[in-house]
């Protein structure tokens, strides 16, 4: 290809990088106005990040029509695959704005690096989830990383913070040098940098097992950051402690479905064969037994997260390792290789979204009411603020997944995908279903403790309308898809391609 | 002799291991970034090498840059936060950075 068609590709490209490109005028934007306004924590700006992300949505939402493009000399990719995550992030950040207006740990601080950074991380995330190429791999999950490491240390004069930034940026660092030797390997063995031509180069000759299976695990170092799996979850619970709680919300939701987005296609696109026509599941490349590798990881992080979890004080750290748990129980999905495998991860992680990010905002009042994030101080919490007590009730039924709420639709889907795949995974079915009734214990536990157990004081205590708003528009969705999914399914399905082959 | 491949992926072996030991094993913050340093030119030399003996084209010499960059720039917001830590500690024992726990 010579040069001027290359030029002329570049320019094509850059009309199908609308969003990604207003996300970056947004950042300039937020910049620039941050230097004019007087007071650094006048609202204003947050109200310009919430119009710019309005903005880059409807830009996102038009690109559903457009199929599924290679851009940029192949890479980036346009497919709808990339589009649902997309949006998915954009719901997260400007949820995140919402929670951030209003938070009473971020008042008094500037608030103009703090929306700047959080739309450049939201940029950093679209690029994850449309990568296919090595550098571009690195280069989106780098530049994610080093924004989160900043805005978990937002609250720098707060020990705890600076703690919690100081243990993500170094697993952070380790884990993404780890992954880039396993890069420089996999490089070595196929010459090139596309996941494509990797993945032909793979399929058409045998490659040393060896070399490759050490290529992927060392790889999946930095995928397993991201979506905080076993062995690399160790930062996560320090981290969603010591972050903002926003940022907590945002960290929980954000990066782990990115690193879905970024593992599904890498080991899809490199490692796997391509489906026969028309058939719905497909098999992993003979010399390297990912799936196993993926499986073990899936069942070791949901156990573990749910056992550790069964012990914790501190509501945020709580979560952490829920949130490890359902890192594990997502992952099932993408182990059984089948388009419904895929489609029950991407419906997982839409409604873990809703369910999580509520659970957080619960956090969050509870933290401006009580200055407690200690579970034994929820005692009794029900009669002195319902509201938010039976939001949160809402939010656990879900995160343990129970009907009638969106939560038990989702583990239905990743269940019925790993029964329907054969007898091969029946076990991680089975270590999958132990662990829902573990979780059961310890999100009953907090019920009880909000519902049954006397408070220390009798006093109401009033919500402010602002979170009793926010907290219906996450629950009832809750409710809603738990009963009626078919928009969410319908959303789901018809994104589960993604571009497999140029 | 001739230097070829395998000595570029050995001396990039030893530095990833030299690499990894510090990481698991120090205390100080400082020491575990020049670990993770260490892990990272390790794979750097590994794209060179292979850009220069299999790859026909520059993309592994292409990736090393860019890993230099983001190298650079991690290691710049990792070190802001272990000074800030510094103030509040007046440590950068990673033992020590503990009130998180449980």
């Amino acid at each position: 290809m010579d040069y001027s068609s290359i030029i002329k590709d570049n320019l094509i490209s850059l009309n199908y990088f609308l969003p990604e490109l207003l996300l970056t005028g947004l950042i300039i934007v937020l910049v620039i106005a941050d230097l004019f306004l007087k007071d650094e924590r006048s609202p204003w700006l947050s109200f310009v990040a919430l119009a710019g992300c309005v903005v880059v949505l409807l830009s996102v939402i038009a690109q559903f029509d457009l199929g599924s493009r290679s851009l940029f000399q192949h890479m980036l990719v346009v497919d709808p695959f990339s589009v649902f995550f997309k949006l998915l992030f954009l719901a997260s950040a400007i949820a995140v704005i919402f929670l951030s207006i209003a938070s009473v740990e971020l008042a008094g601080r500037p608030v103009g690096e703090y929306f700047t950074l959080l739309i450049a991380l939201t940029l950093g995330l679209f690029l994850m989830a449309s990568s296919t190429n090595l550098v571009t791999i690195l280069l989106s999950i780098e530049f994610v990383s080093i924004v989160s490491f900043v805005l978990a240390t937002y609250l720098k004069t707060r020990r705890r913070s600076s703690e919690a930034g100081l243990k993500y940026a170094i697993y952070g660092a380790f884990s993404s040098g780890l992954m880039l030797y396993g890069l420089s390997l996999l490089y070595g063995l196929t010459g090139t940098l596309n996941l494509y031509e990797i993945g032909d180069v793979l399929a058409s000759r045998d490659s040393n097992g060896m070399a490759l299976t050490l290529s992927t695990i060392l790889i999946l170092a930095g995928f397993g950051y991201k979506i905080a799996s076993v062995p690399f979850h160790f930062w996560s619970p320090d981290v969603y402690e010591g972050a903002p709680t926003p940022i907590t919300a945002f960290l929980s939701i954000g990066p782990k479905a990115a690193g879905f987005a970024v593992l599904i296609r890498f080991f899809n696109v490199a490692l796997a064969g391509e489906p026969a026509n028309g058939a719905s599941q497909w098999s992993a490349l003979p010399e390297l037994d990912w799936p196993m590798i993926l499986a073990v990881v899936s069942a070791i992080t949901m156990t573990l997260g749910n056992l550790v979890a069964i012990v914790q004080t501190n509501i945020k750290r709580l979560l952490a390792y829920s949130s490890i748990a359902h890192a594990g129980y997502a992952l099932m999905g993408v182990v059984v290789l089948s388009q419904d495998g895929i489609y029950a991860t991407m419906f997982y992680l839409a409604v873990y979204y809703l369910m999580n990010l509520g659970a957080f905002l619960v956090v969050i009042v509870f933290q401006d009411l009580l200055g407690s994030e200690k579970i034994a101080d929820f005692k009794g919490l029900a009669w002195r603020a319902p509201v938010p007590a039976i939001a949160m009730a809402v939010f656990l039924v879900s995160l343990t997944g129970l009907p009638p709420t969106a939560g038990f639709i989702g583990k239905f889907y990743l269940f019925a995908a790993v029964i329907k795949a054969g007898p091969a995974f029946y076990w991680l079915a089975v270590v999958g279903l132990l662990n829902s009734v573990v979780a059961l214990y310890y999100y009953a536990r907090i019920l009880k403790t909000m519902f049954f157990d006397k408070a220390a004081e009798e006093n109401s205590i009033s919500v402010s309308p602002y979170y009793v708003t926010l907290l219906a528009l996450l629950a009832a969705p809750t409710i809603i898809l738990g009963v009626y999914w078919a928009p969410l399914q319908k959303l789901a399905t018809n994104s589960v391609e993604f571009l497999r082959a140029l | 002799m001739e230097v070829g491949l395998n000595h570029y992926l050995a001396l990039a072996a030893i530095l990833f291991s030299l690499g990894l030991f510090a990481v698991v094993t120090k205390k100080n913050a400082v020491t575990v970034l020049m670990g993770v340093e260490l892990i990272l030119n390790a794979a750097n030399i590994n794209f060179v090498a292979f850009a220069r003996f299999i790859d026909t084209d520059l993309d592994g010499q292409i990736i090393a840059v860019f890993v230099i960059v983001t190298a650079a720039a991690a290691a710049a917001v990792a070190l802001a936060i272990v000074l800030n830590l510094y103030e509040r500690l007046k440590s950068i024992n990673l033992d020590e950075a503990d009130s998180l726990a449980g």
